[in-house]
């Protein structure tokens, strides 16, 4: 199959941008999505001309290193999918695809296709985390937690920290992130004791890095490729809002 | 081609019975002062279950600490990607297990070649993992009843792998990681994530610091501290096509080897029975399939040679169950490095299914049956999702196909008992290392061994060797000369501006391995590997294309670098595997076999970590291993 492409260019963060246009030919519907920018890299370094930069590294969906805006959807047309698991067989060789890298204010590209998503490590340091320093720990049994509760944990858990919910989000908001690691620790009782510390603080951290606020659209969590549910941004408004009337010593 | 060094005589390990070594030499490590720890830096290269779980306890224990990945965020180490779960010695089914079962099991999983203080040390730690990791609020799978859930893994007749979906890695990579936040945010821990170790710095005998490439801005800037450890993960990319991420490679280990670090059992490598199939010459990597799908999916070829029906036309009487019929008592759940030798006999002799016959079905109808399509789709759903993304089959409906791939490496740099290399200063933990699994690693044993090392075994020996800082200033000069060395390789790579990109002659070297250092080995194929490699690396450095520059993000400069030691990597493997004539474990040498194809071990000759020494040709330090407890024995899984 052969596709036209056209891709985000952009030599540093300082760099205006631009779309340009490629044409790849030889591309299987077997290939990966990525597999298909491999082939067009290939072919650019060959005719001398700087290969495009996109982040990927585990390529089977986990690391959360891979993102991009194809054709205007965060990672792609499939749901729940990465854009490493997304499929050429996936696209009409007709439809020229856009490739353009996430835009968010807390985001900034740093080139061609590659964002800067360390805003989003600033807020799990804010909180997202159990104080359990190595060595402390009763026996795994000590605390049975109900099924129900630890699939719910894991649900949540399951977030790869891409970031397709801020690119998606008309207001660039992190909330979707964000709840998803209150939910999974507020759920499990280990998590009980900062549960309302955590989410001020996360939230707070979020809103100081310049991401928007959430106005529920839902954006997010349609194109989450891990499916964490709106949910839990609920179970978040549910905590700051608790935390809000407690007294401060409280929290 | 290598010359013999003198053998290695003192890894360190304590003397006295085996389950009171650990504590003992707990108790003979020195322990540095609560005020000193603060006058005292570590610096940890790479952020996955180990470097992410050093970094985060050392940085409790009120070390300074430094920590460093190439990815954008110490998040997305690789061990995320670790799937089917976590070995420990809890024996909370009451099915026998023990700490001395899991030693034993792991001991003879890995052939008879790691060391017993070793291995029994994992065992015992295993247990105290679990319990850090639900403190810290990993969501492992549980029963109705509120208790952790568990299942069983190749090599083992227990059930003893706690899980967490089909994600086991992904959680615990979280817990590590969000411990290592709490310690950013507690000013303990400074990260630097998208810089990539480049050289190691030693001075004055000891590991002093790193020289390292901030990949965004490309600035060369170096480190320096009291001890580095690194935990930078395995070398399986040097053969493309493998399990790993794409970015994971073994620059740091094979720096540091340069810089006099030994390099142990490098032709241990494990081949992982469970993947997906290659569908063409466009592959970029290859993608796992859980061994933990084997606790409920039967492999099965068609009897009939080259018979193309498709799977459910072939009724049951024409399917070979081999694993079943070759190894009756552990069927589906022998070890790696027999399921996956297995598979490729049976498709060498034309059994194999699908393109070009290089696939085995992992049929799941009977477990369907058996406990319905929803309690599968509980155990395994997102493998199953995963598989159909990427071939467009649904697996609830068509047997899964798939293929060994390239997975995990045991060998890695040497280390003591403490976890320290030949270098002292240099630690060395997880898979980078070579110490506990032997020639063949069981599933669900390198969550445990990563986080093993990380949460307790290093922090309690690194302050052996700390006691004796903090040290002195390190030499302009050491600094100099390290710094020198890293930037001419840049303008070396850059200069040559050929006409092949470095994924193509990566893609080389890879089927090069593939072919003669790969399931099956000989000395024919090794010797022409030997060849064949230094002529590629010459090749290298003659015809590799990278544009741009040094100055700011380049990803072929990433890559090209990381080829390059690739390619010197691999000629010790082939010299390694060359050397080593008899099979074990992942290390078969078609020579070396018995009657009916099992691997024939020569304890005779070749019971000792075989650990290279850089130079114009390897020189083998010999570590003999001793067995006072185990007898080695013939593995049996019949």
């Amino acid at each position: 199959m052969r596709f036209t492409l056209r891709v985000w260019r952009q030599d540093n963060q300082f760099d205006k941008g631009r779309l340009v246009m490629y044409v790849v030919d030889d591309i299987s519907p077997d290939m990966s999505f990525l597999e298909m920018l491999d082939v067009l890299n290939e072919r650019l370094i060959s005719e001398g001309e700087e290969p495009v930069a996109f982040d990927h590294d585990c390529r089977e969906g986990i690391c959360g290193m891979c993102g991009l805006m194809i054709n205007g959807n965060a990672h792609g047309p499939d749901k729940l999918t990465t854009t490493c698991q997304l499929h050429m067989r996936s696209f009409d060789p007709n439809e020229p695809i856009t490739i353009e890298p996430w835009r968010a204010r807390p985001f900034p590209v740093i080139k061609d296709l590659v964002v800067d998503r360390s805003a989003f490590d600033r807020i799990i340091e804010s909180g997202g985390y159990i104080s359990a320093p190595t060595g402390s720990a009763p026996d795994a049994h000590a605390v049975p937690v109900p099924k129900d509760d630890a699939d719910n944990a894991f649900e949540a858990a399951a977030c790869i920290g891409c970031g397709a919910c801020v690119a998606a989000c008309p207001n660039g908001s992190g909330m979707l992130f964000t709840a998803a690691k209150t939910t999974h620790l507020g759920l499990l009782p280990q998590g009980q004791p900062e549960r309302y510390s955590r989410a001020l603080d996360m939230v707070g951290t979020h809103d100081d890095l310049g991401f928007g606020g959430c106005t529920n659209s839902g954006e997010c969590t349609a194109v989450c490729p891990k499916g964490i549910p709106l949910e839990a941004i609920g179970r978040l408004n549910r905590d700051v809002l608790k935390a809000a009337t407690r007294s401060p010593a409280k929290r | 081609m290598y010359t013999e060094g003198a053998p290695i005589c003192d890894p360190k390990t304590p003397d006295g019975p085996l389950e009171k070594r650990w504590e003992q030499r707990r108790f003979s490590a020195r322990l540095v002062n609560p005020a000193n720890k603060r006058k005292l830096t570590v610096i940890v290269v790479g952020t996955g279950l180990a470097g992410g779980s050093a970094a985060a306890t050392l940085a409790e224990l009120g070390y300074n600490v430094l920590s460093f990945c190439y990815q954008d965020s110490p998040r997305r180490a690789h061990s995320i990607a670790a799937q089917g779960g976590i070995n420990a010695a809890k024996n909370y089914r009451n099915d026998g297990d023990s700490v001395f079962r899991l030693f034993y099991d792991t001991i003879k999983g890995g052939d008879f070649r790691a060391r017993e203080s070793n291995v029994y040390r994992l065992a015992e730690v295993s247990v105290e993992i679990i319990d850090q990791c639900v403190a810290q609020g990993v969501p492992f799978a549980r029963e109705y009843g509120g208790l952790l859930d568990t299942r069983s893994f190749g090599g083992a007749q227990v059930a003893r792998t706690f899980y967490a979906r089909g994600q086991t890695g992904q959680q615990l990579l979280l817990g590590a990681y969000q411990a290592l936040s709490r310690q950013i945010n507690a000013g303990r821990v400074k990260t630097h994530p998208r810089t990539e170790m480049l050289d190691l710095i030693v001075d004055n005998g000891r590991a002093r610091g790193i020289v390292a490439r901030d990949l965004v801005t490309g600035q060369i800037d170096t480190y320096t501290a009291d001890a580095v450890v690194l935990a930078t993960g395995g070398y399986g990319n040097t053969f493309y096509l493998s399990t790993n991420a794409k970015g994971s490679n073994a620059t740091a280990i094979w720096r540091a080897h340069k810089r006099g670090a030994l390099f142990a059992n490098p032709c241990y490598t494990q081949i992982h029975p469970t993947c997906i199939p290659v569908s063409g010459s466009h592959q970029s990597k290859l993608t796992l399939m859980s061994e933990s799908l084997r606790n409920d999916g039967r492999v099965w070829v068609p009897k009939a040679p080259r018979d193309s029906r498709p799977p459910h036309m072939i009724p049951e009487d024409e399917r070979d169950y081999y694993l079943e019929r070759m190894y009756p008592s552990f069927g589906n759940l022998v070890p790696r490095d027999i399921a996956s030798r297995a598979a490729k006999n049976i498709c060498d002799t034309g059994h194999g299914v699908g393109p070009g016959g290089l696939g085995v079905y992992l049929d799941f109808a009977d477990a369907i049956d058996r406990l319905g399509k929803d309690a599968v789709a509980a155990k395994y759903g997102n493998l199953f999702e995963m598989y159909q993304q990427i071939t467009g089959e649904d697996p609830y409906q068509v047997p899964m196909r798939i293929y060994p791939a390239v997975h995990y490496t045991m060998g890695g740099l040497w280390v003591d008992y403490d976890l320290q290399s030949t270098i002292p200063g240099l630690f060395v933990i997880g898979e980078a290392n070579f110490s506990d699994h032997g020639a063949n690693r069981l599933g669900a044993s390198a969550l445990m061994q990563g986080l093993a090392d990380g949460y307790f075994v290093l922090p309690n020996t690194i302050g052996d060797y700390l006691a004796d800082g903090p040290f002195p200033p390190v030499s302009p000069e050491a600094i100099a000369e390290v710094e020198q060395d890293v930037v001419d390789q840049i303008v070396r790579i850059l200069q040559v501006d050929g006409d092949r990109s470095p994924d193509d002659i990566h893609r080389e070297l890879g089927q090069l391995m593939w072919d003669h250092c790969g399931m099956e080995r000989s000395e024919e194929g090794l010797r022409k590997a030997l060849e064949a490699i230094p002529a590629l690396r010459e090749e290298f450095w003659r015809r590799v294309r990278v544009l741009g520059t040094g100055d700011g993000l380049n990803q072929s400069l990433e890559k090209a670098g990381r080829v390059a030691d690739f390619l010197e990597l691999a000629e010790l493997m082939c010299i390694d595997a060359l050397h080593r004539t008899e099979s074990c474990g992942g290390h078969f040498r078609a020579e070396s076999q018995t009657e009916d194809g099992e691997a024939r071990r020569d304890d005779q000759n070749f019971s000792y970590v075989a650990a290279w020494e850089y130079g114009p040709q390897p020189v083998l330090h010999r570590e003999e291993l001793r067995f006072d407890t185990v007898t080695p024995s013939q593995r049996s899984y019949k």
